[in-house]
């Protein structure tokens, strides 16, 4: 399974790309594998916030339906919206396709991801 | 034996034989001794297929029905014509024997006929997309209440006050247990209050409204539609599919949900069910909506076939996820609403609607001049209407059950304050003679 | 001649009718007289325009492309695909019980509520129960209503707390969704390595915020939980209610009786034990049983015997309200009756152990080829696991390649906790032949995989069509025509 240098990781599958104060938020490589052929992403609106843990949204396949959790608390300032043509998108390049754009309103939850490292380890012990 | 269990002694020996045991209470040691029912189930014995007839048919005749007597009753249950094609092709074993299909490569019939039931239904209601059916027009109602809830995160639903006093009962269970705000619109003379309208707010879910109401009479949704969508709630409309032959559709008053009772469709009133509940909706609420959904597709060699879609909203799938629970529906109903729909196509339901709309309003004239009925609402009304009679009530029902005519429906038995009102029925089954012969007992028993 | 794909609507030409009507004999006035023009539609829905002989050979057409369980085997576990008695279908629809409006008087339904009446008395004494509301249109609303009594219930002893509800990870997608539709908090627990209740993990998590467990027995893996006494015993020692989930009742009557377990609220599905048919996703009905203790919670209204005469009982206000807007699938239950009375006491006994007796073979037979992850005796259903053939095919490939030998595959990917798993229940209406070809079949189609794969995956290949794109369907769902 792929993984990319340089961003944090959840438990959940999630990935966090940091710019500043804000961060992009997607699903890993492994994620869109388990899920299959992704059919519907369901996203939340603009300026809705979310504490870290929380759900923020699902991902939808043909065989299976899958909650996103927000890795850490913040506030959604913008979502992608080529996932509503093209939900495929995410099976195509997970990391390149992100599902929204927040900024991040508790720097400390950072502390609780892991980086790539980290979580290939933790994808074998999953295994 | 058994004729429905192909076991032979022979067979038994084998198997046990195989299987590596004595006898066939091996099979059943996991059972713990006190669990174990050591006596015969007190039941009788069973009986050959001509016993069963016997008993039944007996059972049967102890009914009366809608061929030997004529009806007048209707509230959520229509005597209409079913013609003889629709039981037929429900009656072919490759539709009523078969699963769901979930194997779509041996389902295209099932799967088919779905399509069609909701395309057709689709066209008659206006919205973008009809599910396979739900199990009646009033829990079909209820989930369309918590699919509103679901999609706008609000807790509060507004009901119509003239809505059929089972739906709305059924819904009070259902909120009742989801702790929703249930608010009912209140009716003057018949109708929604559209002076009383304040109640829908911002905190309004959404709005629920039946028209034809309870009483036959068509509602004013178009008030009621602007200021629930004023609120940005949803607006959730009852119908009589059978009224929109001729009937503004729910898609034309940009009503958001749509739900209701296909039982006058080509299904028999066999005392209360199986009956037909559908729900639809706009293609924005398209992945809110429960039940299952079937889709076009192609196979792997580009040929088109359907499959049952957006799956991963079930329960099983979602889990407790779902959009609703609901698991088992009435396929086998809506392959008769599909057929009913096919046969009588759009010129023949708009015939019925009009017959069933010129005979009740002639009904509601002759009786009105034997001066025993006083009329109690006014306004269009389709093919029902309620009368109070100026005689005691369940007398006149006596009297016309002697001259084998049932209904029309006391409505006390589902409303109170409703002392000697009566809510008459009249489909395009009734013929002039019918209706001047149950005009005819109620003029009689006032002399 | 090759039959092309057309629907219905495409069969239309102007002009063409299927019905005919009477005249209207009334005097009629111009119908916008009656109905204004604001309330008239003005859309022309789009609905076929065909003679009688297109929707007949239109839907016999579609009828050849399915596969009911009058074509052939249909092993689906947990669904219970049985023959469907002929006889069921001609009483059901015997004029006196199918032309009979719901609100008639009472005084002209009485052979419909002595069905009810005696259907009611009949499941008591099959499941051990005190009393039946017949009002549930299929399972998944049986528990619905069973849920809203058990929390009915606890509003009674004003127990505010009792916020969860436990299922087992082998439960059937309706049990966690009901539980979450009636707004409770569901919490699952493993499952021990028998397929059975965890009984340390159902310890841990009972405590006084424990509305009640939901469990069907056999498990949906088709073994008796052993240690069911001791499972309800202790539910109910926290307080709480334990629900049956009736899906599998096909394996015990006569035998045993959930009633004797110590549960409290049951639901059966007529549609699988009571051979009343699928058609093709429904109608079916889901009956709801309960003890004497919970009786006067059951939807209202029930069905009441006074001295001979029968009528509905509304004086109910413990009741959870009403489900449904008449008296529930008649039709169906109609049909169930049908099938009691035709198999009595004996039969009913007869089917459980014939039921039991084929899977059991079945699954002897079977073990021989496949990987069968807990080897024991089963009851009406057993699982394999497909997982010792992953490397070249999956249980999906075995599933559509046997649509090729004209059967219907068996359950898959059902329960959650076995990898791969295809469940397989014959039912008592299957013969030894059948069985035998089965086997045959499934020992092909794994020597299909290990010498050709591409068989597999390829299939099916003689079906009406091939394998379709579901990815497709989901994107962008086109739902009409």
């Amino acid at each position: 399974m792929k993984t990319i240098e340089g961003l944090y990781y959840a438990k959940n599958h999630e990935w966090l790309k940091i710019e500043g104060d804000q961060g992009y938020v997607g699903i890993t490589d492994y994620a869109q594998h388990e899920l299959g052929d992704i059919v519907f992403v369901d996203m939340p609106q603009i300026g809705d916030t979310f504490d870290a843990g929380d759900v923020f949204g699902a991902i939808e396949s043909v065989k299976a339906a899958s909650d996103i959790y927000l890795p850490v608390s913040g506030e959604v300032v913008a979502i992608n919206e080529d996932l509503d043509e093209a939900p495929e998108l995410i099976n195509e390049d997970a990391f390149e396709n992100w599902i929204i754009k927040i900024k991040v309103t508790n720097e400390e939850d950072l502390e609780l991801l892991m980086n790539a490292k980290q979580y290939e380890e933790y994808l074998k012990e999953e295994a | 034996m058994n004729r429905y269990i192909p076991l032979t002694k022979e067979d038994q020996t084998h198997m046990l034989k195989q299987i590596g045991v004595d006898g066939i209470d091996d099979l059943f040691s996991d059972i713990p001794d006190d669990l174990k029912l050591n006596r015969k189930l007190n039941l009788p014995d069973g009986i050959s297929e001509h016993e069963v007839r016997r008993k039944m048919t007996d059972i049967s005749k102890k009914n009366k029905n809608l061929d030997d007597f004529i009806s007048f009753l209707g509230a959520g249950a229509y005597d209409h014509y079913i013609p003889s094609v629709v039981s037929h092709v429900a009656g072919r074993s490759e539709f009523y024997t078969s699963y769901t299909p979930y194997q779509p490569e041996i389902s295209q019939g099932t799967l088919q006929y779905i399509f069609e039931f909701q395309s057709m239904m689709s066209e008659l209601t206006g919205m973008d997309v009809i599910n396979a059916s739900m199990y009646d027009g009033a829990t079909a109602t209820a989930e369309a209440a918590i699919m509103a809830m679901r999609s706008n995160n609000r807790n509060k639903i507004i009901v119509a006050a003239t809505i059929h006093p089972a739906t709305l009962a059924v819904l009070k269970t259902y909120c009742h247990f989801r702790e929703i705000d249930l608010v009912v619109l209140p009716e003057k003379q018949g109708r929604v209050d559209n002076e009383q309208l304040s109640c829908i707010d911002g905190d309004t879910s959404a709005v629920i409204v039946q028209s034809p109401n309870f009483y036959g009479l068509i509602e004013d949704v178009s008030t009621i539609e602007k200021t629930t969508h004023d609120n940005k709630a949803l607006l959730i409309m009852n119908v009589d599919p059978i009224s929109l032959g001729v009937l503004k559709s729910p898609g034309e008053y940009k009503a958001d949900i749509v739900a209701g009772e296909g039982q006058g469709l080509g299904i028999p009133l066999s005392f209360g069910g199986p009956y037909l509940g559908f729900i639809g909706t706009t293609n924005k609420l398209m992945r809110k909506m429960p039940g299952r959904i079937c889709g076009l597709t192609e196979d792997i060699e580009g040929k088109p076939g359907y499959v049952l879609t957006l799956q991963a909203r079930e329960q099983h799938i979602r889990r407790e996820k779902a959009t609703s629970n609901i698991c088992s529906n009435q396929s086998l109903c809506a392959l008769r609403a599909v057929v009913y729909l096919s046969t009588m196509g759009q010129k023949g339901l708009k015939e019925v609607a009009l017959q069933s709309l010129s005979k009740a309003h002639y009904a509601k004239e002759q009786l009105l001049a034997t001066g025993v009925m006083k009329e109690v609402h006014q306004g269009p009304f389709f093919k029902e209407f309620v009368l109070e009679s100026t005689l005691d009530a369940a007398m006149i029902e006596e009297a016309l059950l002697k001259k084998r005519i049932i209904g029309p429906l006391r409505i006390e038995k589902l409303l109170e304050n409703q002392k000697n009102r009566l809510l008459f029925a009249v489909t395009e089954k009734r013929t002039k003679d019918e209706i001047d012969q149950m005009v005819n007992v109620i003029r009689e028993v006032s002399k | 001649m090759k039959k092309e794909h057309k629907m219905i609507i495409d069969l239309s030409k102007e002009g063409r009718v299927a019905y005919a009507l009477p005249q209207n004999d009334v005097p009629t006035k111009e119908w916008g007289s009656y109905l204004p023009e604001e309330f008239q539609r003005k859309t022309v829905p789009r609905l076929p325009e065909v003679y009688e002989v297109d929707v007949v050979r239109h839907y016999t057409n579609l009828s050849n492309k399915n596969y009911g369980v009058d074509t052939g085997f249909y092993p689906l576990g947990s669904c219970t695909m049985k023959y469907n008695p002929k006889i069921n279908e001609d009483m059901a629809s015997l004029d006196g019980l199918a032309k009979v409006h719901p609100y008639q008087q009472e005084s002209t339904v009485q052979g419909s509520l002595e069905l009810l009446y005696d259907l009611g008395e009949k499941l008591s004494e099959i499941t051990g129960m005190a009393a039946f509301s017949l009002q549930p249109a299929a399972g998944a609303h049986g528990e619905l209503a069973g849920l809203m009594m058990i929390k009915k219930y606890h509003e009674g002893r004003k127990d505010s707390k009792r916020r969860k509800i436990i299922v087992p990870d082998s439960s059937h997608g309706t049990n966690p969704a009901t539980a979450t539709a009636v707004g409770y908090d569901l919490v699952e627990i493993k499952s021990d390595n028998m397929g059975g209740v965890n009984l340390e993990a159902l310890r841990a998590e009972l405590d006084d915020e424990t509305a009640g467990l939901m469990l069907t027995n056999p498990s949906t893996l088709g073994l008796f939980e052993r240690n069911i006494s001791k499972i309800t015993q202790m539910v109910h020692d926290a307080g709480g209610l334990v629900y049956y989930d009736g899906a599998n009742l096909n394996a015990i009557m006569g035998k045993t009786r959930p009633g004797d377990m110590g549960f409290d609220i049951i639901h059966l599905n007529l549609h699988k034990t009571f051979t009343t048919p699928h058609g093709g996703g429904g109608p079916g009905a889901g009956p709801v049983g309960v003890t004497k203790t919970l009786e006067p919670y059951l939807p209202y209204p029930t069905v009441q015997n006074k001295n001979g005469s029968y009528g509905f009982d509304y004086d109910r206000p413990q009741s959870i309200g009403r489900i449904m807007a008449f008296h529930g699938q008649f039709g169906v239950l109609a049909r169930a009756y049908t099938y009691i009375l035709s198999m009595g006491s004996d039969g009913l006994k007869q089917v459980s152990e014939a039921a039991v007796l084929n899977a059991n073979y079945l699954q002897s037979k079977l073990k021989e080829h496949f990987h069968l992850p807990i080897d024991t005796l089963c009851k009406h259903e057993f699982v394999l696991s497909g997982t010792s053939q992953l490397s070249e095919y999956r249980t999906l490939d075995m599933a559509k390649r046997m649509l090729d030998y004209g059967i219907h595959p068996p359950t898959v990917y059902f329960p959650l906790i076995i990898d791969e798993a295809m469940m397989i229940e014959p039912t008592e209406t299957e013969s030894l032949e059948t069985l035998d070809q089965f086997v045959d079949i499934m020992v092909k189609i794994k020597e299909e995989g290990e010498g050709n794969p591409a068989l597999l995956h390829n299939a099916p290949i003689s079906t009406p069509v091939r394998r379709l794109d579901e990815a497709k369907a989901a994107r962008k769902p086109v739902v009409k025509w």
